[in-house]
């Protein structure tokens, strides 16, 4: 299981770019940490979420 | 008009509320404000009052009349550059802070160049697709530095659900994370500088040597 924001699911062995299809994050509004790094942006699809990971997608709102 | 306090009285009363030590570590810090509508001049308000010693402005933008409710401009100033604007408001507020101005729009292109002399960032852009950039671009390139990001502070819900989270060992993110001002809600200045407080005050709790949120 990879911890993503807090929750446990069940996607070790996706990639990064993947799991981000399958949710409702805005590509342009978000950045990605796994295990306290951020993963480059030209990563996303050579990824793979393994077991264990701790991932934070930091998804930004409007508003300054 | 009143006489204006001598570079010396001023370190000298910052140093009488802060601390001789504390404020020596301020005084010797640079930090950059990506973004002067409310949360970039109200952190840039806090961070020159406090004494730091180096401020780089960044922004393309002039003051607009809708500005006036929640950014530290002046209804005279409507029409001119932020950079210009909020420089002479900071030199009025604290005349020995160094205001380096950038009067342009920050790419990817152009970022690493603007920041190189900063110690600790300030992401204050108002446009989601600007801060992922910045904050994409800071922590892929400049890993030294810190950065303090702000997401969540439109509308009108409480101002508890603004907080301060560490996200990695340089990056802070400050805000409630959800109230997007896409959708309607307002953006209130009282809540925007909730957000202000909260990026200025992890900027010098930096400063100070106090690395958690």
């Amino acid at each position: 299981m990879v911890k993503i924001n807090g929750l446990f699911v069940d996607v070790a062995g996706k990639t990064l770019a993947e799991y981000l299809e399958t949710t409702t994050y805005h590509p342009q509004r978000i950045a990605v940490e796994r295990n306290g790094e951020i993963v480059p942006k030209a990563q996303y699809s050579n990824t793979i979420l393994q077991d264990n990971d701790v991932i934070e997608v930091v998804s930004f709102v409007g508003g300054g | 008009m009143g006489r204006i306090p001598t570079r010396n009285e001023i370190q000298r009363a910052l140093e009488e509320r802060h601390g001789k030590a504390l404020q020596g570590k301020i005084s010797k810090a640079t930090v950059a404000v990506c973004g002067l509508g409310g949360l970039g001049s109200n952190i840039s308000v806090s961070l020159a009052r406090a004494g730091v010693g180096k401020l780089i402005l960044i922004d393309f933008d002039r003051v607009d009349v809708t500005n006036l409710h929640r950014q530290q401009y002046k209804a005279s100033q409507v029409g001119i550059y932020k950079t210009e604007a909020l420089a002479s408001n900071l030199q009025e507020i604290a005349p020995y802070v160094t205001v380096t101005c950038h009067n342009e729009r920050m790419t990817e292109e152009n970022f690493q160049t603007l920041l190189a002399d900063a110690d600790i960032i300030c992401e204050a852009f108002d446009k989601a697709e600007a801060k992922a950039m910045l904050v994409n671009g800071v922590l892929e390139k400049m890993p030294s530095k810190y950065l303090i990001a702000a997401s969540g502070m439109a509308g009108m819900e409480s101002a508890n659900s603004i907080k301060t989270r560490k996200i990695t060992k340089h990056f802070y993110l400050c805000g409630d994370g959800v109230n997007d001002v896409a959708d309607d809600i307002g953006l209130v200045s009282s809540r925007v500088m909730l957000c202000a407080a909260h990026q200025a005050h992890m900027v010098l709790r930096l400063i100070a040597g106090e690395f958690e949120a």
